[in-house]
C-alpha cells in the first residue's frame, strides 16, 4: 500500500504529526525506534508542558503513543536505511520497503558527524546495514560500532552468519551475546589500504575486513542529500516545509529549543501542511 | 533488462559496450527499492546501454571479482573496464547522468 504520509521518528514531534494527520483522515505510517527508546524516556520530570506538569518522560511518551495508535496510526519499528524520491517517497527499514506521497522528518537530534576514514571507506569495508551486507562478510573478521539500542541484536545476526564479530562502543550493552568480544572505546577511526584493514579504537588497532557502524538513526541529510540545513538543523519555513516538495520537518531536527512543547507544536503544523500538500496535489 | 550469470556477464563485457550493472540480493531492502529504478533505466536506454542485474548470492565470483562489499552497488563498464561505481540507493538521474556522459 502507498501511505499518504510517512513520518520518520516516533518521538513527540512524530507522534503529534501522526495525530494531526489522522484527524484529517490521512493514512499514516510512523517509522522509528520503540517509543520507550526515545531520549525523552530518560527525563525524570517534565514541568513545562502546558497543564500537565510533573510527569516523567516515560509517562508522556506512553500517552502520546497511545493517542496516535488509538487513532489508527501504523507503526514500523526500525531505522530508515535509505530513502528514494521518485514517484513519491520510498523508505527502507530493515528488509521492508514502504511508500508514501508525503514525508515528515521528525528523527530528533541526529548527528551527521562521521569518524575519520568513514566516508572514504564506504563501499570498501564500511557498512551501515548488517542485514544488507552481512552475507558479503561471511567467515571474515568484522567490527560492529554499536551506537543504537538494537546494535547488539545486529551483532548477533552477523555472528549467526559466520562473521567473526568484535563489538565496540563507549558503554557495554547489557544484551550483548556473551560470546562476542567487547571493546570499550569512544575515539574511533577507520583504517585501510584499498579496503578496510582495521578499526582504530582509542589508539589500538582491531584488524578487520568490515566495519558496521550502527547509529540510532541515519542523518536526514544522508538520506536526502539535497535537503537544506542551517547551522546543522533542517531549514524550514513557518509551515514546517523544507526546501524539497512534499517533505516537512518537525521537532529537535529543526533546531533549539529542544523541548516537548515545541516538538508537539511543530509536529502538528507539519502534518497540517502535509495534508494541504496532499489535497492540493490530489485535486 | 538482463539477469546476468557469470557467462553472460563476461560475454557482454567482452563486447565492450556501455554497461550498467546492479549488484543486489533478495534479502536486501534497499536493493528492492532500487529495482524499479534500474528497470526504468533499462527501458529508457534500450539500444544505448546494456543494463542488467547480478544477484550476489548466486554469482559470488562476480561480486568478489569486483570487490562488492555493499549492496546495492551499481557498476558501469565500457570497453570491458570499470569506469564508475555508485554505492547505495540513488535517484535515477544520478545513473542517467553517467550513462549520458559515456554515450
Amino acid at each position: 500500500m502507498i501511505y499518504d504520509i510517512i513520518i520518520l521518528g516516533s518521538g513527540p514531534a512524530g507522534l503529534a504529526a501522526a495525530v494531526a494527520a489522522r484527524g484529517r483522515n490521512k493514512s499514516v505510517l510512523v517509522i522509528g525506534s520503540r517509543w520507550q527508546d526515545s531520549p525523552l524516556a530518560k527525563a525524570e520530570r517534565v514541568d513545562n508542558f502546558l497543564g500537565l506538569p510533573g510527569r516523567t518522560g516515560m509517562e508522556m511518551l506512553k500517552a502520546f503513543y497511545q493517542h496516535a495508535a488509538g487513532l489508527g496510526t501504523q507503526f514500523a519499528v526500525g531505522k530508515a536505511l535509505s530513502l528514494l524520491v521518485w514517484n513519491g517517497f520510498s523508505v527502507t527499514a530493515g528488509t521492508q520497503m514502504y511508500q508514501s506521497k508525503a514525508l515528515i522528518l521528525a528523527p530528533g537530534v541526529v548527528r551527521s558527524a562521521k569518524y575519520p576514514g568513514e566516508a572514504e571507506y564506504l563501499g570498501r569495508g564500511v557498512s551501515y546495514c548488517a542485514t544488507c551486507d552481512g552475507m558479503l562478510y561471511r567467515n571474515k573478521p568484522v567490527s560492529v560500532v554499536g551506537l543504537a539500542p538494537d546494535a547488539p541484536q545486529e551483532a548477533g545476526y552477523l555472528k549467526s552468519l559466520g562473521c567473526q564479530v568484535v563489538y565496540v562502543s563507549p558503554r557495554q550493552p547489557e544484551d550483548l551475546d556473551p560470546d562476542i568480544p567487547y571493546v570499550k572505546a569512544a575515539r574511533l577511526a577507520v583504517r585501510g589500504g584499498q579496503t578496510v584493514t582495521a578499526l582504530e579504537a582509542d589508539g589500538a588497532l582491531l584488524p578487520c575486513s568490515g566495519i558496521f557502524i550502527l547509529r540510532r538513526a541515519i542523518a536526514p541529510t544522508d538520506l536526502l542529500p539535497e535537503l537544506e540545513t542551517e547551522n546543522g538543523s533542517i531549514r524550514v519555513d513557518r509551515r514546517m516545509a523544507t526546501n524539497l516538495p512534499g517533505v516537512f520537518a518537525a521537532g529537535d531536527c529543526t533546531g533549539a529549543p529542544l523541548q516537548v512543547s515545541k516538538a508537539v507544536g511543530e509536529g502538528h503544523v507539519a502534518a497540517l501542511s502535509a495534508c494541504e500538500y496532499l489535497d492540493g496535489s490530489d485535486g | 533488462m538482463i539477469h546476468f550469470d557469470q557467462k553472460q556477464f563476461d560475454q557482454a563485457l567482452e563486447e565492450g559496450s556501455l554497461m550498467m550493472v546492479d549488484f543486489w540480493a533478495e534479502w536486501c531492502g534497499p536493493c528492492q527499492m532500487l529495482g524499479p529504478v534500474i528497470e526504468a533505466l533499462a527501458e529508457q536506454y534500450e539500444g544505448k546501454a546494456v543494463v542488467g542485474k547480478v544477484n550476489v548470492d548466486e554469482e559470488q565470483e562476480l561480486a568478489m571479482r569486483y570487490g562488492v562489499m555493499n549492496i546495492p552497488t551499481v557498476i558501469f563498464f565500457k570497453d570491458g573496464k570499470e569506469i564508475e561505481r555508485k554505492i547505495g540507493v540513488m535517484p535515477p538521474q544520478v545513473f542517467a547522468q553517467v550513462l549520458e556522459q559515456n554515450q
